[in-house]
């Protein structure tokens, strides 16, 4: 298993080796299946949208619907324009979304195809039809990550959507960061317990979460509906969770309508969930209910009880930047000792914010942003950790390395909890130290002499 | 064993061919319907009608389809596992082709570094767009090299790479001759050709240039073939070997599954080439042929009965009567074994219908599976394929080169000057014709469907739903991006890309995994659950009364029937 990684680490400029990171258009088409009755249009060769709808299908495990421009070397060089005319018309008359959510693609940009002089373009000639929208959102593929892709096309959403009346409407906005569906549908039903009312962009639980009934939809019930989205504008404020994933767009809804924003890390963890709470009780102004308290008292409980199988234990963990920020955050809740905490996504936010967060508890921590998962399994390979956290790529350093595994991010190929159970909330922080207890304990079960194998844990 | 199929006969459909046929073209803009009006044909398995395939995708629909990069990286070099690859390009392409498809592969020796379960890229950047990205291509070989000293890199070059002008293979060649090792580059840009096959002969020009031939080591064995265009998804390429080795027959490499870059290096001292997936690799092998007198004949492992029929082609070639009876043999040994679950499977099978839409040989093959079973493929397509794998190779001459293929090279072959060496003499080749025997023998997908079924090229996700809600067959073979639409609907999905993690499916014992595979799909139990209880009967106007819990309690079981109380809505509580 991966027997051509050593310890030694050469430097290395040019070669990226086993990627902690994917391309902008992914995260931009994962964003825009959260509006209602939307089509995301992937504009450049229709190899992206293959791979896009392949890979987020492989980790959400339900129907993921998208178009593409279909580019061929004619389009490349004569420019998109006609590719996208054809396209809305046809996906106007077929498919009939109420939205199309156009991203580009590495191609588009590099040829430099003007998306809102083509929208202008079939606007005026009715190719759009009266009362449907079209948006879009620029994704070079060689600019940031998956995550800046997630994050542009939210921001476009409220860029293109969002308007302020003047008046005021009783509700917040939230924003998530690039989470599941089941994390979404966590945040919603907490806000519901504090008894806050809430608009969510985007909101992909009941598109990618879908129940099995006999019928296929291709706009499922879920989704934030434009009229929503219009909405925002005129909210008390918003809660973003996430500076990579959310930040952007609660900023520029600060800046076009005037709703201040509240910046906030992913809900991942007891503080981190604690912070959300608080900020909804601020926000709301209203008290966190019993029901939520005996929750965070469970979380607690559980710490508690489990804290001796966690102190002190190494954990390299690698993903998305927003979930790493507040998962480690998490770790040393848990007093464990974050040893590697590597991100594929570029922004020197990673690095300031996860140093600081742990330059009292494990000030010798390799923090690095812009790197990759060889790198990760070489530190490991240098200095041994208890505990491995990353997408389902990491089972191959968890496997050549033999060190517990716990799946955290995206994407998840290879398992199903995450289609139905939240990373996020203290029923997400439960859920966590649940699977990180099983991997620790399974892994001992495994391994110990027989006379250490132990029935009460 | 079942009875030869009369293609003729048409099967008995909810409605004629031709009426769903309109009533998936009608929704489409008129311009897009006539399009693709020459895609969706209904079938004549004696003069099968001329299909539009690979045309290009219309814009906005939705296509099973992807791109050349992914037939090429993806599909047909990807699986070699000790060749180290290099996608130069922005970062997706590179992490998508990673381990997501399922060429499995087991390294010769234990401690080699199987280049597979790595993904290599240049992580192209803004700076490397404007300015050119040939210098950090060349410093990538360089540290790949440095880290891991393979001996063969590949260069794959995605979207980008084309437009902005990179000459990868110039810098393929000085970095080949800096490290004395083999490097090479295929500009396999995504936006190449109009689907994933234009990316399997860039591919099959690349591997043909680039490696075959370039160890003429023969491989000592009596009888030597090489099995092209299978690339062991769920471990076929090992089911199709072994039953090769029962039978004395020596595969020298397999391109592209399960396979290293030295059996590549021989493949040229092959006796015979075989060809699974005539649309990914018939091009190696017409070249192999022209170059090094190797024939070719079309081999079909998935299926009993075309395995058995594969079998014996294979033994008539070689003229052995020693091999021929190896063959009846094996062939009678693996039939008996099989035969139990065959029968147990067609027993809960029998009448059921199938509907395949997948890549460029597997919708075909995979019907004689189901044909062993009883089953019935009512429509069946192709993703990326030809009109010679629709309507058989007598149609070459006539296929009409658009733009979109033009721009794929086609490579002068020339017969080499001192290895070309023809396998058969003529009088041997007559002898053979004589008997019925002949080479590049493809007749393609039509001549063995039904009459009067759907013949659906580059399916879109429109045909596919309309065609579930006409016909809604028992089962359909796909793949994941389909998947959840199809079973969303009640209709259990096989993918054919990914076996859904199963396998293998070839040979006789890969035969027996698919049919109870297929026996699990169409007869599990757990479509029955979708609909809830009371769905299914409409509420009664009352409620439970202590009288209803006195007569449950009497009987001992539910009671027969709930008793209204004395006509008033407020009952008491249970």
């Amino acid at each position: 298993m991966l027997n051509g990684t050593t310890a030694e680490i050469k430097p290395r400029t040019a070669l990226r080796i086993n990627p902690a990171k994917t391309c902008q258009p992914i995260g931009a088409m994962y964003a825009a299946l959260g509006i209602h009755r939307c089509m995301p249009h992937s504009h450049g060769s229709q190899g992206c949208c293959a791979y896009h709808r392949s890979h987020l299908t492989r980790h959400y495990k339900d129907p993921v619907m998208a178009t593409t421009s279909s580019f061929t070397e004619g389009s490349s060089v004569f420019g998109g324009l006609s590719n996208l005319t054809q396209a809305l018309k046809n996906i106007f008359t077929i498919y009939q979304p109420d939205i199309v959510a156009v991203h580009t693609t590495c191609l588009s940009e590099v040829i430099g195809d003007d998306i809102p002089m083509m929208i202008k373009k079939a606007t005026e000639d009715n190719t759009i039809p009266a009362g449907k929208h079209v948006i879009h959102t620029n994704t070079p593929s060689f600019v940031g990550s998956h995550v800046t892709g997630y994050s542009n096309m939210v921001r476009s959403i409220i860029k293109y959507l969002a308007q302020s009346s003047g008046g005021t409407r009783d509700q917040l906005n939230v924003i998530p960061g690039f989470v599941d569906p089941a994390d979404m549908r966590e945040i919603k039903r907490l806000c519901a317990m504090m008894g806050v009312n809430i608009v969510m962009l985007p909101d992909t639980s009941g598109v990618l979460d879908t129940p099995q009934d006999g019928h296929y939809q291709m706009y499922p019930k879920g989704g934030t509906t434009i009229e929503q989205i219009k909405g925002m504008g005129d909210s008390i404020a918003t809660l973003a969770l996430g500076h990579f994933g959310a930040h952007p767009a609660a900023a520029e809804l600060e800046a076009k309508c005037n709703v201040p924003a509240g910046f906030l890390e992913l809900p991942i963890g007891l503080t981190c969930t604690d912070k959300f709470i608080d900020a909804l009780r601020q926000y709301g102004s209203t008290d966190v209910p019993e029901s939520i308290e005996e929750e965070r008292g469970r979380l607690v409980d559980l710490m508690s009880d489990l804290h001796q199988y966690f102190y002190r234990k190494r954990v390299a963990i690698a993903g998305d930047p927003d979930h790493l920020i507040s998962m480690v955050q998490f770790l040393v809740e848990l007093d464990m000792q974050p040893a590697y905490v590597i991100t594929g996504t570029p922004g020197q936010h990673f690095e300031r914010r996860i140093k600081d967060l742990l330059k009292e508890h494990a000030p010798n921590a390799v923090v690095k942003q812009n790197t990759d998962l060889f790198e990760l399994h070489q530190l490991m390979k240098q200095e041994p950790v208890d505990l491995l956290i990353a997408n389902t790529y990491g089972k191959y350093i968890a496997r050549a390395e033999n060190v517990p595994f716990v799946r955290l991010g995206f994407p998840i190929l290879d398992r199903t909890g995450h289609r139905l159970f939240p990373a996020v909330g203290y029923t997400g922080a439960m859920r966590y130290i649940e699977k990180i207890n099983d991997a620790l304990l399974d892994q001992k079960d495994r391994e110990c002499e027989e006379e250490w194998f132990e029935l009460v844990q | 064993m079942n009875t030869p199929e009369n293609f003729n006969e048409p099967p008995v459909l909810a409605i004629p061919a031709a009426e769903a046929r309109a009533q998936m073209l009608q929704i489409y803009p008129p311009k897009t319907r006539k399009k693709r009006e020459k895609q969706l044909l209904i079938n004549d398995p004696t003069a099968p009608p001329e299909i539009n395939a690979n045309s290009r995708t219309i814009p906005g629909i939705i296509t099973q389809r992807g791109c050349t990069y992914a037939g090429c990286r993806g599909v047909v070099i990807g699986p070699i596992y000790d060749i180290l690859h290099i996608t130069h390009g922005p970062i997706g392409c590179g992490f998508y082709s990673w381990l997501s498809r399922r060429n499995l592969v087991k390294p010769r020796n234990s401690d080699e570094t199987n280049f597979m379960q790595y993904s290599m890229s240049t992580d192209m950047q803004e700076d490397q767009i404007i300015f050119g990205g040939e210098k950090k291509l060349r410093a990538a070989i360089q540290e790949a090299y440095d880290i891991f000293h393979p001996k063969a890199i590949s260069i794959y070059a995605t979207c980008p790479v084309g437009l902005i002008g990179d000459d990868i293979h110039t810098v393929a060649r000085e970095m080949k001759e800096k490290l004395g090792i083999n490097i090479f580059a295929f500009s396999c840009e995504g936006y190449k050709g109009v689907s994933q096959s234009a990316g399997h002969h860039i591919a099959n020009n690349g591997v043909f240039k680039h490696i075959v031939g370039l160890d003429d080591t023969p491989v000592e064995a009596e009888f030597t073939i090489n099995i092209l265009g299978e690339y062991n998804i769920g471990g076929d390429a090992w089911a199709i070997d072994q039953l090769l080795q029962k039978c004395g027959i020596k595969v020298v490499a397999t391109l592209s599954g399960d396979v290293s870059y030295d059996d590549i290096c021989r493949s040229h001292t092959a006796q015979l080439n075989t060809v699974m997936c005539h649309r990914s690799i018939n091009y190696m092998a017409e070249m192999m042929e022209v170059k090094f007198g190797i024939p070719w004949i079309k081999a079909n492992f998935i299926g009993a009965d075309a395995t058995a029929k594969t079998l014996r082609k294979i033994a008539t070639y070689f003229e052995s009567q020693k091999l021929k009876d190896r063959v009846e043999e094996v062939i009678a040994q693996e039939q008996a074994e099989l035969r139990p679950v065959r029968e147990q499977v067609t027993a809960r099978c029998q009448g059921k219908t199938a509907a395949l839409f997948v890549g460029g040989s597997r919708a075909h093959h995979y019907q004689d599976l189901f044909r062993d079973i009883g089953m019935t493929p009512i429509s069946a397509g192709y993703e990326f394929a030809h009109r010679d794998d629709y309507e058989g190779r007598a149609v070459l001459p006539i296929i009409k080169i658009d733009a979109d293929s033009r721009n794929i090279e086609e490579l002068e072959v020339t017969p080499d000057a001192t290895r070309f060496r023809p396998r058969k003499t003529e009088e041997e080749n007559a002898r053979l014709a004589a008997a019925g025997f002949s080479y590049k023998d493809y007749d393609g997908m039509m001549r063995e469907m039904k009459r009067g079924t759907l013949v659906i090229d580059d399916i879109s996700h429109h045909e596919m739903e309309k065609l579930i809600e006409l016909y809604r067959p028992d089962v359909i073979c796909s793949g994941i991006k389909d998947k959840f639409v199809i079973e969303k609907m009640g209709v259990p999905c096989k993918q054919l890309h990914s076996y859904d993690y199963g396998g293998p499916y070839a040979a006789f014992t890969g035969a027996a995994n698919f049919y109870q595979e297929i026996d699990r799909l169409v007869n599990t139990k757990v479509w029955q659950y979708v609909t809830p209880p009371w769905k299914r009967e409409p509420r009664l106007e009352a409620r439970f009364t202590q009288q209803d819990k006195r007569d449950k309690t009497a009987a001992g079981d539910e009671p027969k029937k709930y008793g209204r109380n004395n006509g008033t809505a407020a009952a008491s509580e249970v």
